[in-house]
């Protein structure tokens, strides 16, 4: 369907509408992984419990995974609309930016030896981290023109490209790629404990 | 409250005669900056353009800021920081060492700005409007600078740790302060870099709230 779904013809965009179904979504999708590292984050913070932290740190994961993707496919998309692959938009300031600060996450969390420590450090970052995030995603962007669809006089999705062919596969998508990522970030934290506990028996 | 309000005064001032009394960190700082300066007008020579003179005192700025804030937690030794969290509130450490960043980095903000301006002359139509940019980009820099100083001291103690995990969280602040400053360059009105200037605002509050929220977390060992 994703493929091969009847969607409207529009100059420029053309077949590469169907881009919608795989970047937007995943952008969704590693928003919610970002939202669950913060949540954790502060759980952590709270209870002081290490599975909480590990969660935080696979989502993080799992976040820089879909991030790397919705780049990627982002790229392909722009080089056949705007006619370059990277242009100097605030919302790809604001994904380069994201993907340095998980990077820096990482990096923190591999200074620090002791887990508990460790938990502690890279839960505040995190913290930090989101605030700063999202004042770069949600609000700069809002101040200056975009070329992404829907803002600074581009025409949005939903006012004439999104018919009700396209709903069909875009919500699903949505809360497929969520789900999947879910799926992908718990496996990461099964796997994590049972190594854990290879390791203590 | 009150208790808190006078351990951020006692603190300041502690630092402050500390700072004072040993002339040589402060001496280094400006040291740093103004040669830093130095450099690039060796490299550019006298003619640039309004966006190159404005983004190469914002990251000189951001250097100077880097350097000099990452002292703050890193000098002291464990003995001392295990002294202070027996005596102090955590709370009335964090916010003086920011209100102390802040003072420090707005003078060093209005030194490099003076040398700056010596050394590559360009017309600033609203000075006014650029000294309250310094201002704003300096408490920025400093609150979330002293932050990333605290997370790095209780990690591994590396100043370019302060850098790696800095930089990007300033992103925001800087793009804004950019923006801020440029307009405050071209003598645009007021109305024009009202909402930049509400972004700083609640940015730097954010910042230092999110410190004051978080620090105590950080603090106990």
């Amino acid at each position: 369907m994703g493929f091969l779904g009847p969607v409207p013809a529009l100059p420029i965009i053309n077949e590469t509408i169907r881009n919608l179904y795989f970047h937007v979504t995943m952008w969704m999708a590693m928003f919610l992984m970002m939202i669950l590292n913060v949540i954790f984050g502060i759980r952590y913070l709270n209870g002081s419990k290490l599975k909480d932290d590990l969660i935080a740190e696979e989502s993080a994961r799992i976040a820089i995974l879909l991030g790397t993707a919705g780049l990627i496919t982002g790229m392909v998309w722009a080089n056949f609309t705007w006619g370059a692959p990277w242009v100097n938009d605030p919302q790809l300031n604001g994904t380069a930016a994201t993907m340095l600060l998980y990077a820096a996450y990482f990096l923190l969390r591999n200074a620090v030896i002791d887990p508990v420590k460790r938990a502690r450090l890279s839960s505040i970052y995190s913290i930090f981290a989101f605030v700063m995030m999202y004042v770069f995603i949600m609000v700069l962007p809002k101040m200056t023109d975009s070329l992404h669809p829907g803002k600074g006089g581009n025409p949005g999705f939903n006012k004439y490209d999104l018919d009700s062919n396209m709903r069909m596969v875009f919500y699903p998508a949505v809360i497929g790629w969520c789900l999947l990522s879910i799926w992908l970030m718990s496996l990461r934290v099964r796997l994590r404990l049972i190594e854990k506990q290879i390791a203590t028996n | 409250m009150q208790l808190l309000i006078r351990q951020v005064k006692q603190l300041i001032e502690h630092e402050i005669r500390i700072e004072l009394k040993n002339k040589q960190a402060l001496g280094s700082l400006v040291v740093y900056s103004v040669s830093s300066i130095y450099i690039s007008y060796l490299a550019f020579r006298q003619n640039i353009d309004p966006v190159t003179w404005n983004a190469l005192f914002w990251i000189i700025m951001l250097f100077a800021a880097t350097n000099a804030v990452a002292k703050s937690f890193l000098q002291e030794s464990k003995g001392i920081q295990l002294y202070y969290y027996t005596l102090l509130n955590s709370r009335a450490v964090i916010l003086s060492k920011i209100i102390y960043n802040i003072l420090l980095l707005t003078t060093l903000g209005l030194l490099n700005f003076f040398c700056y301006w010596i050394l590559f002359n360009t017309t600033i139509a609203d000075p006014i409007q650029y000294l309250i940019g310094i201002f704003l980009g300096s408490m920025g820099l400093s609150a979330i600078l002293t932050l990333v100083s605290g997370l790095v001291s209780r990690a591994n103690n590396s100043a370019s740790l302060v850098a790696i995990l800095g930089f990007p969280l300033l992103f925001p602040l800087l793009i804004s302060i950019l923006k801020f400053s440029k307009n405050a360059m071209d003598g645009l009105g007021w109305y024009v870099n009202q909402p930049y200037f509400i972004v700083l605002i609640s940015l730097n509050l954010a910042v230092i709230l999110l410190s004051y929220l978080l620090f105590p977390y950080l603090w106990r060992e």
